[in-house]
Protein backbone atom coordinates (compact mmCIF):
# COMPACT_ATOMS: atom_id res chain seq x y z
CA UNK A 1 0.00 0.00 0.00
CA UNK A 2 1.10 3.73 -0.76
CA UNK A 3 1.95 6.06 2.14
CA UNK A 4 -1.19 8.18 1.25
CA UNK A 5 -3.48 4.99 1.57
CA UNK A 6 -1.63 4.54 5.07
CA UNK A 7 -1.65 7.95 6.33
CA UNK A 8 -5.87 8.42 5.26
CA UNK A 9 -5.98 5.26 7.76
CA UNK A 10 -4.09 6.52 10.38
CA UNK A 11 -5.91 9.94 10.09
CA UNK A 12 -9.30 8.14 10.47
CA UNK A 13 -8.26 6.27 13.25
CA UNK A 14 -7.36 9.46 14.74
CA UNK A 15 -10.16 11.45 14.53
CA UNK A 16 -12.18 8.73 15.34
CA UNK A 17 -10.71 8.19 18.65
CA UNK A 18 -9.76 4.80 17.79
CA UNK A 19 -5.92 4.27 19.77
CA UNK A 20 -2.92 3.88 17.73
CA UNK A 21 -1.06 0.70 18.50
CA UNK A 22 2.27 -0.23 18.30
CA UNK A 23 2.54 -2.65 14.92
CA UNK A 24 0.01 0.11 13.39
CA UNK A 25 1.48 2.12 10.66
CA UNK A 26 2.19 5.96 11.72
CA UNK A 27 3.97 8.71 10.59
CA UNK A 28 7.44 9.28 11.02
CA UNK A 29 6.85 12.31 13.10
CA UNK A 30 4.44 10.83 15.18
CA UNK A 31 6.60 8.43 16.21
CA UNK A 32 9.86 10.87 16.68
CA UNK A 33 7.21 13.02 18.74
CA UNK A 34 6.23 10.47 21.06
CA UNK A 35 9.55 8.75 21.40
CA UNK A 36 10.49 12.63 22.58
CA UNK A 37 7.80 12.88 24.61
CA UNK A 38 7.55 9.58 26.58
CA UNK A 39 11.02 8.86 27.32
CA UNK A 40 11.06 12.66 28.96
CA UNK A 41 8.51 11.58 31.02
CA UNK A 42 10.04 8.67 31.91
CA UNK A 43 13.32 10.79 32.91
CA UNK A 44 11.41 13.52 35.00
CA UNK A 45 10.10 10.39 36.81
CA UNK A 46 13.92 9.28 37.29
CA UNK A 47 15.13 12.18 38.25
CA UNK A 48 12.22 13.55 40.32
CA UNK A 49 13.26 11.07 43.04
CA UNK A 50 16.17 12.84 43.81
CA UNK A 51 14.80 16.20 45.51
CA UNK A 52 12.64 14.28 47.14
CA UNK A 53 15.23 11.28 48.48
CA UNK A 54 17.22 14.25 50.24
CA UNK A 55 14.36 14.38 52.84
CA UNK A 56 13.35 10.27 52.94
CA UNK A 57 16.12 10.05 56.13
CA UNK A 58 14.68 13.38 57.63
CA UNK A 59 11.31 13.14 57.53
CA UNK A 60 10.13 14.12 60.85
CA UNK A 61 8.13 10.84 61.94
CA UNK A 62 7.81 7.34 60.77
CA UNK A 63 4.13 7.75 59.02
CA UNK A 64 6.02 10.92 56.89
CA UNK A 65 8.85 8.09 56.44
CA UNK A 66 6.99 5.60 55.07
CA UNK A 67 4.57 7.77 53.10
CA UNK A 68 7.43 9.30 51.49
CA UNK A 69 9.44 6.40 50.96
CA UNK A 70 6.06 5.19 48.78
CA UNK A 71 5.52 8.07 46.77
CA UNK A 72 9.08 7.94 45.44
CA UNK A 73 8.91 4.11 44.57
CA UNK A 74 5.72 5.01 42.64
CA UNK A 75 8.16 7.37 41.07
CA UNK A 76 10.07 4.83 39.69
CA UNK A 77 7.73 2.33 39.05
CA UNK A 78 6.20 5.38 36.97
CA UNK A 79 9.19 5.86 35.33
CA UNK A 80 9.39 2.50 34.50
CA UNK A 81 6.03 2.18 32.84
CA UNK A 82 6.72 5.31 30.52
CA UNK A 83 10.21 3.53 29.21
CA UNK A 84 8.39 0.44 28.33
CA UNK A 85 5.92 2.51 26.55
CA UNK A 86 8.38 4.26 24.88
CA UNK A 87 10.28 0.93 24.07
CA UNK A 88 7.39 -0.06 21.59
CA UNK A 89 8.40 2.77 19.74
CA UNK A 90 11.62 1.03 18.41
CA UNK A 91 14.07 2.99 20.98
CA UNK A 92 15.89 0.79 23.15
CA UNK A 93 16.26 1.00 26.85
CA UNK A 94 19.92 1.79 26.77
CA UNK A 95 19.43 4.65 24.33
CA UNK A 96 16.87 6.15 26.64
CA UNK A 97 19.56 5.39 29.80
CA UNK A 98 21.95 6.83 28.02
CA UNK A 99 20.51 9.58 26.63
CA UNK A 100 19.63 11.20 29.97
CA UNK A 101 23.25 10.17 31.54
CA UNK A 102 24.84 12.45 28.75
CA UNK A 103 22.34 14.89 29.30
CA UNK A 104 21.11 14.60 25.56
CA UNK A 105 17.89 14.44 26.78
CA UNK A 106 15.64 17.04 29.03
CA UNK A 107 13.79 16.33 31.84
CA UNK A 108 11.33 18.18 33.67
CA UNK A 109 12.85 21.70 34.87
CA UNK A 110 11.37 21.54 37.75
CA UNK A 111 13.64 19.05 39.33
CA UNK A 112 16.51 21.22 38.92
CA UNK A 113 15.56 23.24 41.98
CA UNK A 114 16.81 22.27 45.49
CA UNK A 115 14.69 20.70 48.18
CA UNK A 116 15.99 22.94 51.43
CA UNK A 117 13.46 22.53 54.33
CA UNK A 118 10.55 19.53 54.99
CA UNK A 119 8.23 22.64 53.90
CA UNK A 120 9.10 21.56 50.36
CA UNK A 121 8.28 18.35 50.42
CA UNK A 122 4.74 19.60 51.19
CA UNK A 123 4.99 22.06 48.48
CA UNK A 124 6.43 19.48 45.95
CA UNK A 125 3.68 17.18 46.77
CA UNK A 126 0.78 20.00 46.14
CA UNK A 127 2.31 21.81 43.62
CA UNK A 128 4.54 19.76 41.69
CA UNK A 129 2.39 16.92 41.51
CA UNK A 130 -0.74 18.75 40.87
CA UNK A 131 0.61 20.32 37.87
CA UNK A 132 1.87 16.77 36.80
CA UNK A 133 -1.57 15.47 37.44
CA UNK A 134 -3.19 18.55 35.25
CA UNK A 135 -1.21 17.54 32.30
CA UNK A 136 -1.23 14.27 32.58
CA UNK A 137 -5.13 13.92 33.37
CA UNK A 138 -5.96 14.09 29.63
CA UNK A 139 -2.82 12.21 28.95
CA UNK A 140 -4.79 9.54 29.62
CA UNK A 141 -6.79 10.11 26.50
CA UNK A 142 -3.45 10.43 23.91
CA UNK A 143 -3.81 8.84 20.89
CA UNK A 144 -0.97 6.26 21.57
CA UNK A 145 -2.59 3.20 23.04
CA UNK A 146 0.55 2.28 25.57
CA UNK A 147 0.88 5.35 26.82
CA UNK A 148 -2.41 6.38 27.06
CA UNK A 149 -2.26 3.13 29.10
CA UNK A 150 0.48 3.90 31.33
CA UNK A 151 -0.75 6.99 32.43
CA UNK A 152 -4.02 5.26 33.34
CA UNK A 153 -1.80 3.68 35.74
CA UNK A 154 0.48 6.75 36.62
CA UNK A 155 -3.01 9.06 37.30
CA UNK A 156 -4.45 7.01 39.29
CA UNK A 157 -1.46 6.07 41.79
CA UNK A 158 -0.76 9.80 41.82
CA UNK A 159 -3.55 11.26 43.55
CA UNK A 160 -2.17 10.06 46.87
CA UNK A 161 1.23 11.89 46.27
CA UNK A 162 -0.64 15.38 45.97
CA UNK A 163 -2.63 14.61 49.01
CA UNK A 164 0.59 13.88 51.14
CA UNK A 165 2.02 16.91 50.10
CA UNK A 166 -1.03 18.66 51.24
CA UNK A 167 -1.11 17.42 54.18
CA UNK A 168 2.26 17.91 55.03
CA UNK A 169 1.73 21.64 54.48
CA UNK A 170 -1.78 21.94 56.16
CA UNK A 171 0.41 20.23 59.11
CA UNK A 172 2.91 22.99 59.64
CA UNK A 173 0.39 25.62 58.34
CA UNK A 174 -1.29 24.91 61.73
CA UNK A 175 1.54 24.64 64.11
CA UNK A 176 3.81 27.20 65.33
CA UNK A 177 4.92 30.44 63.32
CA UNK A 178 8.36 29.33 62.69
CA UNK A 179 6.39 26.35 60.70
CA UNK A 180 3.83 28.13 59.45
CA UNK A 181 6.39 30.47 57.70
CA UNK A 182 8.60 27.44 56.86
CA UNK A 183 5.51 26.61 54.51
CA UNK A 184 5.14 29.75 53.01
CA UNK A 185 9.05 30.43 52.24
CA UNK A 186 8.39 27.04 50.77
CA UNK A 187 5.61 27.84 48.81
CA UNK A 188 7.38 31.35 47.49
CA UNK A 189 10.19 28.78 46.24
CA UNK A 190 8.12 26.44 44.64
CA UNK A 191 5.16 28.64 42.95
CA UNK A 192 6.58 30.33 39.79
CA UNK A 193 8.55 27.00 38.98
CA UNK A 194 5.46 24.76 39.35
CA UNK A 195 3.71 27.58 36.75
CA UNK A 196 6.95 26.72 34.36
CA UNK A 197 5.94 23.10 34.39
CA UNK A 198 3.38 23.69 31.75
CA UNK A 199 6.01 24.95 29.16
CA UNK A 200 6.49 27.83 26.87
CA UNK A 201 3.23 30.05 26.51
CA UNK A 202 0.71 28.71 23.90
CA UNK A 203 2.89 31.69 20.99
CA UNK A 204 5.87 30.38 22.05
CA UNK A 205 5.23 26.76 21.84
CA UNK A 206 5.49 25.66 18.12
CA UNK A 207 4.43 21.88 18.27
CA UNK A 208 1.17 21.83 20.44
CA UNK A 209 -0.89 22.75 17.34
CA UNK A 210 0.58 19.39 15.84
CA UNK A 211 0.42 17.40 19.35
CA UNK A 212 -3.58 18.66 19.90
CA UNK A 213 -3.91 17.25 16.04
CA UNK A 214 -2.76 13.88 16.45
CA UNK A 215 -4.69 13.86 19.98
CA UNK A 216 -1.48 13.56 21.63
CA UNK A 217 -2.34 16.54 23.72
CA UNK A 218 -6.04 17.90 24.84
CA UNK A 219 -5.35 21.57 25.80
CA UNK A 220 -2.70 24.04 25.31
CA UNK A 221 0.07 25.36 27.55
CA UNK A 222 -1.80 28.07 28.82
CA UNK A 223 -5.03 26.10 29.20
CA UNK A 224 -3.70 23.73 31.20
CA UNK A 225 -1.89 26.40 34.08
CA UNK A 226 -4.65 28.49 34.27
CA UNK A 227 -6.93 25.88 35.25
CA UNK A 228 -4.18 25.14 37.76
CA UNK A 229 -3.76 28.69 39.06
CA UNK A 230 -7.68 29.02 39.65
CA UNK A 231 -7.65 25.67 41.52
CA UNK A 232 -4.76 26.42 43.72
CA UNK A 233 -5.53 30.29 44.63
CA UNK A 234 -8.43 28.20 46.61
CA UNK A 235 -6.62 25.45 47.97
CA UNK A 236 -3.71 28.39 49.51
CA UNK A 237 -7.10 30.04 51.07
CA UNK A 238 -7.58 26.58 52.42
CA UNK A 239 -3.51 26.69 53.84
CA UNK A 240 -3.62 30.03 54.73
CA UNK A 241 -0.76 30.59 52.49
CA UNK A 242 -0.17 33.71 50.20
CA UNK A 243 0.53 32.98 46.65
CA UNK A 244 3.64 35.50 45.94
CA UNK A 245 1.97 37.40 42.95
CA UNK A 246 0.83 40.71 43.43
CA UNK A 247 -1.17 40.48 39.80
CA UNK A 248 -3.11 37.55 40.94
CA UNK A 249 -6.54 38.51 41.34
CA UNK A 250 -10.23 37.36 40.32
CA UNK A 251 -11.59 38.68 36.88
CA UNK A 252 -14.93 38.52 36.43
CA UNK A 253 -15.02 38.85 32.67
CA UNK A 254 -13.16 35.48 31.83
CA UNK A 255 -13.96 33.68 35.02
CA UNK A 256 -10.63 33.01 36.23
CA UNK A 257 -7.74 34.52 38.00
CA UNK A 258 -5.58 36.95 36.22
CA UNK A 259 -2.32 36.37 37.34
CA UNK A 260 1.60 37.90 37.17
CA UNK A 261 4.24 37.25 34.07
CA UNK A 262 6.56 34.20 34.38
CA UNK A 263 10.26 34.92 34.45
CA UNK A 264 11.41 33.14 31.16
CA UNK A 265 15.18 33.97 31.06
CA UNK A 266 14.90 31.80 34.45
CA UNK A 267 12.74 29.45 32.63
CA UNK A 268 15.07 28.67 29.60
CA UNK A 269 18.04 29.43 31.54
CA UNK A 270 17.28 26.15 34.04
CA UNK A 271 16.32 24.09 30.64
CA UNK A 272 19.87 25.35 29.17
CA UNK A 273 21.47 23.36 31.90
CA UNK A 274 22.13 26.73 34.43
CA UNK A 275 19.57 26.20 37.11
CA UNK A 276 20.40 25.34 40.42
CA UNK A 277 20.95 21.53 40.41
CA UNK A 278 21.71 20.50 37.03
CA UNK A 279 24.82 19.35 37.71
CA UNK A 280 23.99 17.73 40.80
CA UNK A 281 20.87 15.79 39.29
CA UNK A 282 23.11 14.71 36.65
CA UNK A 283 25.46 13.41 38.73
CA UNK A 284 23.69 11.40 40.75
CA UNK A 285 22.25 9.71 38.37
CA UNK A 286 24.98 8.75 36.53
CA UNK A 287 26.76 7.52 39.85
CA UNK A 288 23.70 5.87 40.68
CA UNK A 289 24.14 4.14 37.40
CA UNK A 290 27.41 3.18 37.85
CA UNK A 291 27.13 2.13 41.32
CA UNK A 292 24.31 -0.12 40.13
CA UNK A 293 26.95 -1.90 37.64
CA UNK A 294 27.63 -4.49 39.83
CA UNK A 295 23.97 -5.49 40.36
CA UNK A 296 23.23 -5.85 36.81
CA UNK A 297 26.48 -7.84 36.62
CA UNK A 298 25.19 -10.19 39.43
CA UNK A 299 21.64 -10.48 38.15
CA UNK A 300 23.11 -11.44 34.82
CA UNK A 301 25.47 -13.90 36.49
CA UNK A 302 22.79 -15.18 38.68
CA UNK A 303 20.50 -16.21 35.71
CA UNK A 304 23.21 -17.80 34.08
CA UNK A 305 24.02 -20.14 37.00
CA UNK A 306 20.56 -20.55 37.92
CA UNK A 307 19.90 -21.79 33.90
CA UNK A 308 23.26 -24.24 34.09
CA UNK A 309 21.49 -25.71 37.50
CA UNK A 310 18.21 -26.43 35.72
CA UNK A 311 19.28 -27.67 33.08
CA UNK A 312 21.48 -30.12 35.06
CA UNK A 313 18.54 -31.56 36.94
CA UNK A 314 16.74 -32.21 33.63
CA UNK A 315 19.00 -34.65 32.10
CA UNK B 1 18.46 -4.09 23.21
CA UNK B 2 20.87 -5.66 25.70
CA UNK B 3 20.09 -9.66 24.81
CA UNK B 4 21.18 -10.59 28.91
CA UNK B 5 18.41 -8.30 29.67
CA UNK B 6 15.39 -9.03 27.30
CA UNK B 7 12.33 -7.65 27.30
CA UNK B 8 9.24 -9.86 29.23
CA UNK B 9 5.30 -9.32 28.82
CA UNK B 10 3.69 -9.05 32.55
CA UNK B 11 0.32 -10.30 33.15
CA UNK B 12 -1.67 -10.61 36.14
CA UNK B 13 -4.41 -11.82 37.76
CA UNK B 14 -6.43 -9.27 39.63
CA UNK B 15 -8.79 -11.60 41.55
CA UNK B 16 -8.95 -15.91 41.99
CA UNK B 17 -11.27 -17.13 39.66
CA UNK B 18 -10.42 -13.93 36.53
CA UNK B 19 -8.10 -14.16 33.66
CA UNK B 20 -5.22 -12.95 33.49
CA UNK B 21 -4.50 -9.67 31.67
CA UNK B 22 -1.85 -7.56 29.92
CA UNK B 23 -0.21 -4.76 31.97
CA UNK B 24 2.64 -3.75 30.94
CA UNK B 25 6.29 -4.89 30.37
CA UNK B 26 9.91 -4.89 32.07
CA UNK B 27 12.93 -6.00 31.69
CA UNK B 28 14.76 -8.88 33.91
CA UNK B 29 17.43 -11.40 33.24
CA UNK B 30 15.56 -14.68 33.86
CA UNK B 31 12.34 -15.47 34.08
CA UNK B 32 12.00 -15.88 38.24
CA UNK B 33 13.28 -12.29 38.68
CA UNK B 34 11.04 -10.68 35.84
CA UNK B 35 8.18 -12.27 38.21
CA UNK B 36 10.33 -10.38 41.34
CA UNK B 37 10.11 -7.59 39.19
CA UNK B 38 6.15 -7.43 37.99
CA UNK B 39 6.02 -8.06 41.70
CA UNK B 40 7.35 -4.34 42.62
CA UNK B 41 6.49 -2.49 39.25
CA UNK B 42 2.75 -3.36 39.12
CA UNK B 43 1.38 -4.94 42.15
CA UNK B 44 2.26 -2.25 44.86
CA UNK B 45 -1.25 -1.59 45.65
CA UNK B 46 -2.54 -5.77 45.91
CA UNK B 47 -3.24 -5.22 42.12
CA UNK B 48 -2.44 -9.43 41.63
CA UNK B 49 -3.14 -12.81 43.67
CA UNK B 50 -1.05 -14.73 40.67
CA UNK B 51 1.85 -13.50 37.44
CA UNK B 52 2.78 -14.71 34.34
CA UNK B 53 5.90 -13.66 32.60
CA UNK B 54 6.54 -14.32 28.93
CA UNK B 55 9.48 -13.20 27.12
CA UNK B 56 8.45 -10.53 24.69
CA UNK B 57 10.00 -12.79 21.98
CA UNK B 58 7.83 -15.74 22.43
CA UNK B 59 5.15 -13.30 21.50
CA UNK B 60 3.73 -13.72 18.01
CA UNK B 61 1.02 -10.97 16.92
CA UNK B 62 -1.68 -10.85 14.29
CA UNK B 63 -0.74 -8.17 11.63
CA UNK B 64 -3.21 -4.99 11.77
CA UNK B 65 -2.29 -4.16 8.14
CA UNK B 66 -4.57 -7.79 7.52
CA UNK B 67 -7.18 -7.26 10.03
CA UNK B 68 -9.86 -7.08 7.43
CA UNK B 69 -9.20 -9.98 5.98
CA UNK B 70 -8.36 -11.66 8.80
CA UNK B 71 -11.92 -10.63 10.31
CA UNK B 72 -13.62 -11.25 7.03
CA UNK B 73 -14.92 -14.47 7.60
CA UNK B 74 -16.56 -13.49 10.54
CA UNK B 75 -18.31 -10.54 9.54
CA UNK B 76 -21.69 -11.68 7.41
CA UNK B 77 -22.52 -14.69 10.15
CA UNK B 78 -24.84 -12.57 12.22
CA UNK B 79 -26.74 -16.33 12.75
CA UNK B 80 -24.23 -16.79 15.42
CA UNK B 81 -26.06 -14.94 17.49
CA UNK B 82 -28.95 -15.41 19.00
CA UNK B 83 -30.83 -11.99 18.78
CA UNK B 84 -30.63 -13.34 14.95
CA UNK B 85 -33.86 -15.83 15.50
CA UNK B 86 -37.98 -15.20 14.88
CA UNK B 87 -39.26 -16.60 17.80
CA UNK B 88 -42.79 -15.60 19.62
CA UNK B 89 -42.73 -13.49 22.54
CA UNK B 90 -44.83 -16.16 24.53
CA UNK B 91 -41.94 -18.47 24.30
CA UNK B 92 -40.24 -18.29 27.42
CA UNK B 93 -37.09 -19.30 29.18
CA UNK B 94 -34.49 -19.66 26.13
Amino acid sequence: MATEVFQKIFDDKVSREIKIEPKDWMPGDYRKTLIRQISQHAHSEIVGMLPEGNWITRAPSLRRKATLLAKVQDEAGHGLYLYSAAETMGITREEMVDQLLTGKAKYSSIFNYPTLTWADIGAIGWLVDGAAIMNQVPLCRASYGPYARAMIRICKEESFHQRQGFEILLTLCRGSKEQKEMAQDALNRWWWPSLMMFGPNDDASPHTEQSIRWKIKRFTNDELRQKFVDICKEQAEILGLTIPDPDLKWNEETNHYDFGEINWDEFWNVVKGNGPCNKERLNARVTAHKNGEWVREASIAHARKRKKTLTAQKN
Amino acid sequence: MNPDEPLWEVFIRSKQGLDHKHVGSLHAADAQMAIENARDVYTRRMEGVSIWVVESKNIHASNPDEAASLYDPAADKIYRHPTFYDLPDELKHM
